[in-house]
């Protein structure tokens, strides 16, 4: 055997350490997985190593972080090229993570034996939303000083423990250089680390559960799982190449448009209008409409809960592997969407036009909170029964549409506060 | 099996010292849970609450006309002199997520640039989403001079006449 030959061998044996040594044929079509879950890893490479790089420069002290960024920005090597790779891949990872939630769900690959892989995605996402909320703080900029004031005033209209938990997380009363450096630290350390060691479990999860669900039309056998083929190289040349691609996407996005950079923070002077950063505008329209008890902390807590016990439903049929269940599925989802949209952008246009009355005076416990927030579950329940009783779903197809109606509502939330919300926050209609 | 855990309801040395063990455990826990929380509790204000220069003197009353509102930076707050003559000192954080609200001389209020809500002179709310009037500061004036201490917040939900500070006649 030559020595070239010899080094190749040894570098597939290593590969195999991460990869099965053959896969089923099926796996590897790319309308199951849209390579969601590879691309969220090469990002998150990606964040690892550009972030690596800034923690060169970067200082995170109130007085000296603007100025860090601009010295990056213009005195270093590529440095804005870097903090462009950083801030692209970083807002691509929570599109990217989001879509691959979706995917997992649609296709069945949340239920045993993948319940637990389930909960710690659910964990994963968390930390990717929340490592973009803490880096967000650190150019120490307007929107991120304004950004963080906002959100952690939120806390202050939980009763009882809201205030305690708003000096914990600010490290005083207000945003000040104790943030900063709680942030950093959660930012740079915490949050990376935990990434570090659940990702490898998630990865891991998958091989115990000998890979990814088989792709399968709806009327074949559930057990079917066709053709194996070698890993090397039908999908490690798949997945090399998929993540080139990706790279080359963020590289070019990076050389085009600048990462965000507004004034340096002003604690005297609050920009107008003052938005979220795009991940967290479903929560600021909630905020917009709902007593904050109810936006930020009741409705989330109840989505989480909700996206936590799917698995553990018992459901009528094994649909693994079948994109939306089955036919009827498919046809529920649908009209759940649009079902959605029409209800949430109504429900949003009501309240700003037709119930100003609401909005005199204080938000209200009941008024805007506990009444809406009936409703919407009663509205949620009355279409999941209209879904199994008048529509002959099974519980499959029935959860995967109310599943749907919940999330579109979201995702249609956050469009609004993107596109249509601008001076004062008032809805507008120019983009 | 019945060498590890012996007759039933008896405990035998194996099983007492796991217990001890776990029991340990959880201590050790408990401990590492108390510390990391006193570890992170924040850090006490540099400015102690108490000392002098937490009482800011605003300058002399005739320095302020009525139906003006004055900002100060150092202080963090707002000066308003009523039409009638009184003083109110007041944060300049909104109530209801605490953006920096400036005075709109032209429209005679606070405005929020945040969420839109409105204060009056006296920091009454006149348009929601704040749920309270802006929030107090103590004002005192000793030989027409005003001072403002800005150690301590006070809440108020709304406006009223006795908030105001008036200068003694003599």
């Amino acid at each position: 055997m030559s020595k070239h030959l010899h080094q190749r061998t040894h570098f597939r044996s290593f590969l195999l350490h991460f990869r099965p040594r053959a896969v089923p044929e099926r796996t590897l079509r790319f309308t199951l997985t849209w390579g969601l879950g590879g691309m969220a890893m090469v990002l998150v490479l990606l964040l690892i190593a550009t972030g690596l790089m800034l923690k060169f420069v970067y200082e995170p002290f109130p007085d000296r972080a603007y100025d860090s960024i601009l010295y990056l920005n213009s005195q270093v090597p590529f440095g804005q090229l870097l903090r462009n790779i950083h801030w692209w891949s970083a807002n691509a990872l929570i599109l990217v993570a989001f879509l691959h939630l979706l995917r997992v769900f649609y296709t069945g690959a949340f239920v045993a034996p993948r319940q637990l892989n389930w909960v710690i995605g659910l964990l994963l996402m968390a930390a990717v939303v929340l490592s973009n909320y803490t880096g967000y703080l650190l150019p120490w900029d307007q929107v991120a000083f304004w950004a963080i004031t906002i959100s952690t005033s939120m806390l202050d209209y939980l009763p009882g423990v809201g205030e305690g938990i708003k000096q914990w997380i600010l490290g005083g009363a207000e945003a000040g250089p104790q943030t900063l450096v709680n942030f950093y630290a959660i930012h740079t350390a915490i949050l990376p680390t935990l990434l570090l060691f659940a990702l490898p479990f998630h990865f891991w999860r998958v091989r115990k559960a000998q890979g990814l669900v088989i792709p399968k039309t709806t009327n074949e056998d559930p057990q079917t799982k066709g053709e194996m083929v070698d890993s090397m190289p039908h999908l490690i040349m798949r997945e090399v190449s998929m993540a080139l691609l990706l790279c080359a996407i963020i590289l070019l996005l990076a050389m085009f448009f600048n990462a965000p950079l507004t004034d340096q923070a002003n604690p005297g002077l609050s920009p107008n209008p003052t938005k979220a950063p795009w991940y967290f505008m479903g929560i600021q329209e909630l905020l917009m409409h709902f007593h904050p008890v109810f936006a930020i902390l009741l409705i989330p807590l109840a989505l989480l809960l909700g996206l936590l016990a799917l698995p553990l439903i018992r459901y009528d049929a094994v649909t693994s592997g079948v994109w939306f269940a089955s036919a009827r599925g498919r046809r529920l989802v649908l009209v759940a969407m649009v079902l959605a949209m029409i209800f949430s952008i109504g429900g949003v246009l009501l309240d700003e036009y037709v119930l100003p009355a609401q909005m005199v005076g204080p938000p209200g416990f009941i008024s805007t909170g506990l009444l809406p927030f009936g409703l919407i579950l009663a509205l949620a329940a009355g279409f999941y029964l209209l879904a199994r009783k008048v529509l002959g779903a099974n519980i499959n197809e029935a959860v995967q549409a109310l599943f749907t109606l919940l999330i579109t509502a979201f995702v249609t939330l956050t469009l609004i506060g993107v596109w249509f919300r601008g001076t004062g926050m008032q809805l507008m209609w120019t983009g | 099996m019945n060498e590890k855990h012996g007759q039933k309801g008896s405990i035998t040395r194996r099983s007492f010292l796991n217990r001890l063990w776990a029991f340990l455990g959880i201590i050790t826990v408990a401990e590492v849970a108390v510390l990391a929380t006193r570890f992170f509790k924040p850090r006490k204000p540099v400015v102690d609450a108490t000392a002098a220069d937490a009482v800011i003197t605003a300058g002399p009353v005739d320095n302020f006309e009525p139906g003006t509102v004055s900002a100060f930076v150092r202080g963090k707050f707002y000066l308003a002199r009523l039409e009638d003559g009184g003083f109110l000192a007041m944060s300049r954080s909104c109530t209801h997520l605490s953006c920096t609200v400036p005075w709109v001389a032209k429209e005679n209020r606070f405005i929020c640039p945040c969420h839109s809500s409105e204060f009056a002179i006296t920091g009454e709310v006149i348009n929601p989403p704040a749920p309270r009037a802006l929030d107090l500061y103590k004002v005192t004036i000793e030989n027409d001079v005003l001072k403002v201490d800005t150690s301590q917040l006070e809440r108020r939900s709304s406006f009223e006449a006795s908030q105001v500070v008036y200068v003694k006649d003599a």
